[in-house]
């Protein structure tokens, strides 16, 4: 038995920390249980890209709203994160694609955002001076750029506990039940109660959600990163590509990071990850068709992380549609580091005051129900 | 190059020979693959392409080796020398670059047998240039026939003598050989020494080196502790305590050696299960006695997966091919068990001396665990014992976790010359014992592979072979 | 520092540029024997914080051996055999980019 809590977060990935964060911030005495460490999954081994380049449009006004939190992180956590606006660049490589991209950008300055840019060739060749001569253009987002996952995870989590969030790390969630206007949640440190339960278990998150009577088509997904060795300098901002995957960046020490969505093996179960050779030499492929001078580089590691994905691609967030005092915010579908800062504090809207400023109507759980 | 091997063998060193020569003498199609230009492994490395040191110089122990390197060459199997294994996955896909091009073959079965490398010595200076391990000046000896007059060797363990008599052998001198056994070592190594006394003769051959080290007139300075190698970029003294005092000897050349621990990195990736060996202070690849390990088709032989020797290593491989071919169904357990028997037998007499040789060349705990806070445990990413320490202040509990914190553990060497000092550095730290502290994990490439040679694998190099388990 | 034991005068050599400097060895040697055997001892300056490097291992381990072989960085010295005429450069730091 644990000693009385106003909520309980299951998951202390990014989303969990930052829920449990803001709402310490408003007074809740918050308890976190997380099966294995803090930062262990998708939140501590992500590829840090904060994009707001490309999301789907459901996502964009949490994007716009978590972007102004980024460039303010220091005030919300201590801590900068080791948050670069160094800017996203999305390329593209054919006039088609060009055509493509142009159009997509049209279409969200209707919905009245202005932070997708469409450039030329030669703009591009001035941002990215190593990109290869086929490149014809990108949209780019100045103020977006990249920041170190794990650092950022602890951040929440130290600011989090500062405010005197406990976090029991090493304590898996077995069952939830509820009674007399609270729940009983059943872990390895045995039953914990509170009258609010908030649901952050990544791509566990639809085991969680099934307990309460909502199934959600969640797959596990094992998303694949590789480093290389330190290179000189060669480029700033994060790159991606319109027509392949592609998520690139060049850290501060050097070494180059290459993702983009390619798979490897996920065993959720068996809390296992493993990389898949084809997908990582797709992904070399892309990084070395982009840039020329990657045929220089090594690959010195290559890891996945499980990360839960839902059929549409983008999360769940928001209350459950079968349980009183229950919320969600899990499936975040690759994308989901940029928005824990802000999904955070959109939870404790809801938690707190029954609804929330931002629109999130999209990402309704009932709406796999059918 | 033919792909589908009913067996590959990562390594051709003793286990990997023997094992390729077993296989392919049961018929089995059979591929060898090991990233030095000729097959001897360590113990028998260059034993095709003697350089200016021979067989005087590096004894006999290395000229019986050649019997095995032919009768490897005469085997059928097929060898890939300069063939590099970057990763062995869990359904037997063996991905190796040769001559700058990566490619995957899948195999029916896989033996592991990859080697030892030397235990990390980490004290201060122990990056200076200059400071290289014992084992590095014997592959400069056997391969090149190089050697550096008047080094300082240090440390412990049997090939620490071995190497200073090869070179004494070579009239190359010696300045000192400071001696890290420490005292409590030899007490605890005696209750052991009746089993091992039923293998005099290799005891013997120990202490005879010992003994030619002393009479060539070289100082052997023993129970030193708090070793440190100083200098301006380069190493230019080394000091250690000795009988209380502080002592220094000028060397430019210092050659540090504690003891060989099977290289984990290829059977990790895998995802093999590893225990905590605690009489040799190193992670071991679990197996059962033909080398089996928990993944099915994966095998592993020899020094890779636990440090007996060259002779025990050239018996674990036969032994790993016989579970092997059994495996793959080209014999049965009966025939299997028939012929791995006096194998089986050879192997326990061979392991004899071990109980007592790890208790007494197990290496100091402070040469393991560095006290010093400015020591650089990680090589690669210059991450040092204090900021592991710091870390482990913070809550960090495991090694994996340590990595994100400090970054030990991400450089190319991938954990080789710090994940032994990390976990202990851990367990130290948090008061638990190693195996609950745990390991790097390791995922492919297990060696760095060059961008364009992981773009250039095509689809269709990844045969998706359906022979196996 | 490191010298031939016993010389063949018969064996066949070849030629290296070592930071321009030219160093003959013998055919088939790696390319860190061959500096070693030339005296150097300083292969890399590290990336993290600019320290000299050189062979630790020589099988292939610590990878403190990096060399830039004609042009291409982060060759492990110790498993590169020498070539005539092939240039070596220290790696300094992160690696160039190449031409
Ligand atoms: C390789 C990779 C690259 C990515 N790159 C980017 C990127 O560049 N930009 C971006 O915006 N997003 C990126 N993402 C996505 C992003 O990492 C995730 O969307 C985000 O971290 C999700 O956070 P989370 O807290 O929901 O999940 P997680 O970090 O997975 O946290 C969930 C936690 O819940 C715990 N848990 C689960 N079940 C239980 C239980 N029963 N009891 C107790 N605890 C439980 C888990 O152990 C886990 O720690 C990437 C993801 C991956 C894998
Ligand atoms: C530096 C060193 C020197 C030694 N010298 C002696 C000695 O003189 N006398 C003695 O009795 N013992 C010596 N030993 C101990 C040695 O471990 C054993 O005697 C014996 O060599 C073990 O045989 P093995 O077949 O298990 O491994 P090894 O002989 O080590 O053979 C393993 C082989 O696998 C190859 N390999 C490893 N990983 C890969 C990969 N990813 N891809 C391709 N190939 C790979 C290596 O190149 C190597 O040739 C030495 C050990 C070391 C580390
Ligand atoms: S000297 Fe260690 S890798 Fe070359």
């Amino acid at each position: 038995m644990t000693a009385g809590a106003d909520a309980i977060v299951v998951g202390g990935g990014l989303h969990g920390c930052s829920a449990a964060l803001h709402l310490a911030m408003r007074g809740a005495r918050v308890l976190v249980l997380e099966k294995d460490t803090v930062a262990r999954h998708a939140s501590g081994v992500n590829a840090g890209g904060v994009r707001r380049l490309g999301r789907d449009l459901a996502e964009i006004p949490l994007a716009d709203a978590a972007a102004r939190v980024w460039h303010a992180i220091g005030d919300l956590v201590d801590d900068d994160c080791g948050f670069q606006p160094s800017g996203q660049v999305k390329i593209g490589e054919t006039e088609a694609e060009m055509a493509e991209m142009a159009a997509r950008v049209e279409r969200i300055r209707a919905l009245g955002f202005a932070h997708e840019v469409l450039i030329g060739a030669d703009e591009l060749r001035e941002r990215l001076p190593a990109v290869a001569g086929h490149c014809r253009g990108a949209i780019v987002v100045d103020g977006d750029g990249h920041a170190n996952p794990f650092r950022t995870t602890q951040a929440f989590h130290r600011k989090a506990r500062a405010l005197g969030v406990r976090f029991l790390e090493g304590t898996a969630v077995r069952d939830l039940a509820r009674a007399g206007g609270a729940w009983t949640v059943d872990s390895a440190a045995g039953h914990s109660q509170a009258p609010v339960l908030v649901n952050c278990a990544g791509a566990w998150g639809a085991a969680m959600a099934a307990k309460l009577g909502e199934p959600v088509p969640l797959s596990a997904e094992a998303f694949m990163l590789m480093v290389t060795q330190p290179m000189a300098p060669f480029v700033g901002p994060v790159v991606g590509a319109w027509g392949r995957a592609l998520s690139f960046k060049q850290l501060g020490n050097g070494a180059v990071l290459i993702g983009g969505g390619h798979r490897g093996l996920a065993d959720p179960d068996a809390n296992r990850a493993g990389v898949d050779v084809a997908g990582l030499a797709a992904s070399a492929r892309t990084a070395a068709a982009i840039f020329p001078v990657m045929r220089h580089a090594a690959v010195v590691r290559a890891w996945a992380g499980i990360e839960g994905e839902t059929p549409d691609k983008i999360p769940v967030i928001g209350e459950s549609a079968t349980a009183e005092g229950a919320f969600h915010a899990f499936g975040f579908s690759g994308h989901g580091f940029q928005l824990g800062p802000i999904v955070g504090r959109v939870v404790a809207d809801l938690v707190t005051d029954g609804a929330t400023d931002l629109p999130i109507e999209a990402f309704r759980i009932d709406r796999f129900a059918n | 190059m033919t792909a589908r091997p009913d067996i590959a063998v990562v390594g051709a060193g003793p286990a990997g020979m023997a094992a390729a020569v077993a296989a392919a003498e049961a018929g089995a199609h059979v591929m060898v693959f090991d990233e030095q230009p000729g097959p001897g492994g360590q113990i028998y490395r260059a034993i095709e392409t003697p350089g200016p040191a021979g067989d005087a110089v590096l004894g006999a122990d290395y000229a019986a080796g050649r019997g095995l390197s032919r009768a490897f060459r005469d085997s059928g199997a097929e060898y890939l020398p300069g063939a590099t294994v970057w990763q062995v996955s869990p359904d037997r896909e063996v991905g190796v670059s040769v001559d700058g091009r990566a490619r995957i073959i899948k195999a029916g079965a896989v033996i592991v047998a990859g080697g030892a490398l030397e235990r990390p010595f980490p004290i201060p200076g122990w990056t200076l240039p200059g400071v290289m391990t014992a084992g590095a000046a014997q592959i400069a000896l056997k391969a090149s026939g190089l050697a550096a007059a008047d080094a300082v060797f240090a440390g412990t363990g049997p090939l620490l003598y071995l190497i200073v008599d090869q070179y004494l052998k070579a009239g190359v001198p010696v300045r000192a050989v400071l001696e890290t056994t420490p005292w409590s070592a030899y007490l605890g190594a005696l209750p052991r020494l009746p089993g091992a006394l039923l293998r005099a003769g290799k005891l013997r051959q120990g202490l005879g080196y010992i003994r030619a080290i002393r009479d060539a007139g070289v100082p052997v300075i023993r129970g030193v502790s708090g070793l440190a190698v100083a200098g301006d970029g380069r190493a230019e003294r080394v000091a250690y305590t000795h009988g209380g005092h502080r002592h220094e000897i000028a060397a430019e050349h210092v050659f540090v050696h504690q003891g060989v621990v099977p290289n984990v990195n290829l059977t990790r990736s895998i995802g093999c299960r590893h225990d905590w060996d605690p009489a040799q202070a190193c992670w071991r690849v679990a197996t059962d006695a033909w080398g089996a390990t928990d993944v099915a088709g994966i095998f592993a032989a020899g020094d890779g997966a636990h440090v007996g020797g060259a002779e025990a290593a050239r018996l674990g491989g036969q032994l790993a091919a016989l579970g092997a071919l059994c495996t793959i169904g080209r014999i049965d357990a009966a025939v299997r068990n028939n012929r791995g028997a006096p194998i089986q037998h050879a192997l326990a007499w061979e392991l004899r001396p071990r109980p007592f040789l790890d208790a007494l060349y197990r290496p100091a705990a402070a040469d393991r665990v560095p006290a010093g806070d400015d020591v650089v445990v990680c090589r690669c990413e210059e991450v040092t014992a204090g900021e592991v320490r710091a870390t482990a202040a913070l809550g960090c509990l495991g090694p994996n976790q340590l990595k994100s914190f400090c970054r030990a553990g991400m450089g190319p060497c991938q954990g080789r010359l710090c994940a032994l000092t990390v976990t202990e550095l851990l367990a130290e730290a948090t008061g638990r014992p190693p195996d609950a502290v745990g390991d790097f994990r390791r995922r492919p490439p297990v060696k760095p592979l060059r961008l364009a040679e992981l773009a250039a694998l095509e689809p269709d190099d990844t045969d998706g072979g359906d022979a196996g388990p | 520092m490191f010298t031939e034991i016993a010389t063949d005068p018969g064996a066949p050599t070849v030629t290296i540029v070592f930071e321009g400097r030219e160093i003959a060895t013998r055919a088939g040697a790696t390319v860190a024997a061959a500096l070693l055997a030339a005296g150097e001892l300083h292969f890399r300056d590290t990336p993290v914080g600019a320290e000299r490097r050189g062979p630790y291992c020589l099988m292939g381990v610590c990878f403190d051996c990096l060399v830039e072989i004609d042009g291409e960085p982060n060759r492990q010295a110790c498993m590169a055999t020498v070539r005539d005429g092939m240039r070596v450069e220290r790696q300094r730091g992160a690696a160039g980019i190449g031409p």
